[in-house]
């Protein structure tokens, strides 16, 4: 199966503080990938990256190579707006716009271009269906999103992000705010959604990158220690800095 | 769904028209102030020398000096500070460390709030009555600083306020954990702490007294005076307000034109000396607070 | 021992700085009693200045003349008795000033002490007449009728258009015109300050780089420092004489100026307030936006503003609070024509300039006096309201955001 994201000797500065150094990895279509590590390891940069999210802050310095679907996102002609559509994305805490429901679902392709009405709606249902959404808030579409739960707003966000068609999605610590059901609610949802996407997941949380990954990769302070197969990392851990994170001696 | 071209193409138009024309406003705000300032010290400059701010101004205010009216202006800044500050503090003081989330305290922050959105000419027509009229002060120095102190009362008390919240509580519970009173934490922790900010606000409410008008009208304000005041209870001149005479009702317009600029830069170096020194206090304390 | 003197002194500064604290509502509360007591004076008394009388005829039906009347009888728009509802019968005014018209001097008497029976002789003789007269010579003896006046009331005070608070026999109390030029004044700087305001705090919280900010915040506090008779210096020496060339009118003292100059005044009111609320839409949201392929102008438009709007909403609410307010720029450069402005070339007054310019020069405890109290008293309550608004719209729970 081909890769639809490579990083090849991928480090990344802020100003002099060098953040990542040197990551490789490379991430197969249809699978979900969890990144671990204590805070500020760097797996919510390295997320980052697959977005151009970096980009927004001031005097950021990436070397190296990202490829998505085959095509260097850090060329010069990189459509910004093309590469973000491709690439969805869900924050640690649901953040919805202060619109309606509807309104919330539909932004992403109304900003880039989309207002058929149609299209919209049967957009917007489609997305609210996938993330599993659809039956809880059909009747009030047109009610702020604010006055969902915590655990519906991080659905809210990620049927968002599913609307404008994108390949892969990331997510930064998704569950990290909300409630265990909730919680368990987002997991049986990246689940199903590893069908149609391809998944990269950040979490602090060892317990839910053992249920919901196939493949998890280590980082500590910028490095990547480790990578492969949840089952295989989790139960026969080959750095002894791996072994001791996932068996709770630091982090 | 793929984007087309023309789609990016045109949204990122727009966001260059629609920062181009906030570039251009604002540039239109910027060049306002530096018109304003400019065209004032252009036409003020060649006015002012020593004689013009230590002499009595002469020949119905066309010649002489602007001597009495900065003399009123500092009485009047002295006198409401003297007022302000000590009440303001304290008041900031009480709301932010005696009161917890009650309804006093909304009710206090609403009082100030609406005492700070009183025009000023309705406090000159409070100051005329209270302190001139029915405490028969008469256009008096104490009249005009206490409608001034007044005025500025809600500054000095929000400044406090908001310096105080700005220090973090763990000072206030290191402190109360090492078995010291509640005042004792607020004096030797607590105001040190905000005094900076404290300071920089009461700073910024000199400049606001020394430029109103409206307050000092009808209880203070004389429209030509060339002595010096004795008592508390004497009327004086005042800067302000002398530009407002002299550019609008004096004996001779035209001929006190060149005083008037000269007042106008003198009222305008003192704001922008005031914000000046805020400023650099704000420096010179955030700097030495991050040393410590 | 030690203890307890510790105890009561943090007692009494606690005390000391309890009593501090209500020195603001204490202000507010005498403000309102002060203002209210004098500006409520207007409307208990008649609108002829104490002292004096109108009479008339003793057989002339009319008992009552308004001073809307009034002034229109003693300016000779009307002429005749059947216009305010008496008979058909031409008017004559008497007063004091023309008397030698009517006498001579030694009829009245070296003293005046013929004029009573020169005055009550006149109003039996002819039934047109209408006399303004002391109260003096209408005692003992008199012959014709005095008149009443309606005392003024606040509708009358709010509804009518003629500010001549010092006109004679009756003075015309009616602030319409100056309400409507201080909301016309206002109307014109806010059109002027809330686009460049906004425009700026968008700028300034959105688009320009830390460097420009840094430039402009302090820029923008130094605006705000600036006295506003310097500001009225400025627009009476280049605002009012530009206005006047480029539109060729006869006096450059306009609303336009007013407008113009309040404008500039009201800016950094809203580019502070405004940038503040910008500031506080999260992060997170602006970036959930951008990861949507969103540019930054979108993200700003649809995402940054809405999500601030109650903030802005409150800034320009208070940006028009401070024009209203505004006092002696507006003075300086509006031209103060106590007429409804038809246009933004014409003088105006505002409620603000009305107080200023006039308090000085009447008589403490007279109806004028209390006559510009009550605009105080207006003054008060739009701005209070316009606070209560503004907490109203800030304190409105913005979206929850959990």
């Amino acid at each position: 199966m081909e890769h639809i994201i490579t990083t090849e000797l991928v480090s990344l500065f802020y100003s002099e503080f060098q953040a990542l150094k040197d990551i490789s990895i490379d991430f197969l279509p249809n699978t979900v990938t969890a990144l671990i590590g204590p805070s500020g390891c760097g797996k919510s940069t390295y997320l980052r990256l697959f977005n151009r999210m970096n980009d927004l802050i001031d005097n950021v310095k990436i070397t190296g190579k990202v490829t998505i679907e085959g095509e260097d996102i850090y060329k010069k002609d990189t459509n910004i707006v093309e590469l973000r559509r491709k690439v969805g994305m869900v924050f640690q805490k649901p953040n919805p716009f202060p619109k309606s429901i509807f309104e919330n679902v539909a932004y992403g392709l109304r900003v880039n271009g989309v207002n058929d009405m149609s299209v919209l709606k049967e957009k917007v249902e489609f997305s609210l269906k996938q993330s599993a959404l659809w039956d809880e808030v059909k009747d009030k579409l047109k009610k702020s999103a604010f006055e969902l739960s915590g655990g519906q707003q991080q659905r809210l966000c990620i049927a968002r992000a599913l609307a404008i068609e994108p390949s892969i999605i990331l997510m930064d610590e998704p569950a990290s705010a909300l409630d265990p059901i909730s919680t368990a609610k987002i997991e049986e949802l990246i689940y199903e959604l590893k069908n149609n996407y391809t998944i990269v997941i950040v979490t602090h949380n060892l317990q839910q990158a053992g249920r919901v990954s196939d493949y998890t990769a280590f980082f500590y302070i910028g490095e990547l220690i480790e990578k492969g197969e949840t089952k295989e990392l989790f139960i026969n851990p080959k750095n002894i800095k791996t072994q001791n994170y996932i068996t709770g001696r630091f982090g | 769904m793929i984007i087309s071209k023309k789609v990016i193409r045109n949204k990122n138009l727009k966001e260059k028209i629609a920062f181009n024309i906030f570039r251009v406003f604002s540039a239109i705000v910027v060049l306002s102030l530096v018109a304003i300032l400019s065209f004032i010290i252009y036409n003020g400059i060649s006015v002012i020398n020593w004689t013009f701010l230590t002499a009595m101004p002469e020949d119905g205010m066309t010649k002489g000096g602007i001597f009495p009216a900065i003399v009123g202006t500092l009485c009047l800044v002295a006198g409401s500070m003297i007022f302000a500050i000590p009440i303001g503090v304290f008041s900031g003081i009480y709301i932010n460390e005696y009161t917890k989330d009650s309804f006093y305290k909304r009710f206090i922050k609403l009082m100030t709030n609406n005492l700070a959105g009183i025009p000023s000419i309705v406090f000159g027509l409070f100051g005329m009555s209270l302190f001139v009229n029915t405490l028969r002060f008469g256009d008096s120095i104490i009249a005009g600083s206490l409608t001034l102190g007044l005025m500025v009362l809600p500054v000095v008390i929000r400044t406090t306020e908001e310096a105080l919240k700005s220090v973090d509580n763990s000072f206030r519970h290191g402190s109360l954990a090492l078995g010291a009173t509640k005042l004792q934490t607020i004096r030797k922790v607590v105001l040190p702490m905000a005094f900076p900010n404290i300071i920089t606000g009461i700073i910024l409410s000199v400049g606001r007294v020394s430029g109103e008008t409206a307050p000092i009208l009808f209880t203070v304000a004389a429209y030509f005076l060339p002595k010096l005041p004795s008592s508390i209870f004497d009327q004086v001149m005042a800067l302000p307000y002398h530009l407002y005479v002299i550019s609008t009702s004096g004996t001779n317009i035209e001929e006190s034109r060149p005083i008037a600029y000269g007042t106008a830069l003198v009222l305008i170096g003192f704001v922008l000396i005031v914000n000046l020194a805020a400023n650099a206090l704000r420096k010179y304390f955030g700097k030495k607070v991050k040393m410590n | 021992m030690i203890k307890f003197f510790k105890s009561t002194f943090e007692k009494i500064i606690e005390g000391t700085l309890f009593l501090s604290s209500t020195i603001t509502t204490l202000a507010i509360v005498l403000i309102i009693v002060f203002l209210f007591r004098e500006g409520i004076g207007t409307f208990n008394q008649s609108p002829i200045e104490e002292g004096f009388s109108l009479v008339v005829n003793k057989n002339n039906p009319i008992n009552e003349l308004s001073a809307q009347q009034i002034k229109n009888i003693f300016d000779q728009n009307i002429t005749n008795w059947k216009t305010v509802g008496g008979n058909k019968d031409s008017i004559i005014l008497f007063n004091l000033d023309n008397i030698s018209n009517f006498y001579s001097d030694s009829a009245i008497g070296e003293n005046f002490e013929f004029l009573p029976q020169c005055i009550s002789d006149y109003t039996e003789k002819h039934s047109g007449v209408v006399a303004f007269v002391s109260t003096r010579y209408t005692g003992k003896g008199f012959t014709g009728k005095i008149l009443t006046t309606p005392k003024v009331t606040i509708t009358q005070f709010i509804s009518q258009k003629e500010w001549f608070p010092t006109a004679q026999p009756a003075a015309q109390l009616g602030v319409l015109a100056l309400i409507l030029g201080t909301l016309w004044v206002s109307f014109g700087a806010i059109v002027i300050a809330l686009p460049l305001g906004l425009a700026t705090s968008i700028y300034m919280a959105e688009v320009a780089n830390p460097k420009v900010r840094n430039f402009l915040k302090p820029l923008v506090e130094l605006l705000a420092g600036i006295p506003s008779v310097v500001y009225g210096f400025f627009g009476l020496v280049i605002i009012v004489p530009g206005i006047q060339k480029l539109f060729d009118l006869p006096v450059g003292e306009t609303a336009l100026a007013g407008s113009i100059v309040l404008g500039i005044m009201a800016l950094p009111t809203i580019i502070t307030i405004s940038e503040d609320a910008l500031r506080t839409t999260p992060k997170a949201m602006k970036e959930a936006s951008l990861a949507l392929g969103a540019n930054k102008w979108q993200t700003t438009a649809r995402v940054v503003i809405p999500y601030s709007s109650s903030g802005i909403t409150a800034a320009a609410i208070l940006g028009i609070g401070r024009a209203i307010g505004e006092t002696m720029a507006v003075l300086m450069v509006t031209g103060n024509a106590a007429v409804i402005p038809h246009s933004f070339l014409e003088p105006v007054r505002t409620i603000p300039a009305t107080i200023a310019a006039e308090l000085g020069e009447a008589p403490q405890g007279g109806l004028h006096y209390k006559a510009l109290f009550a605009l105080g008293c207006i003054l008060f309550i739009i701005t209070m309201a316009i606070n209560l608004i503004v907490g109203y719209v800030s304190s409105k729970k913005k979206y929850n955001t959990r």
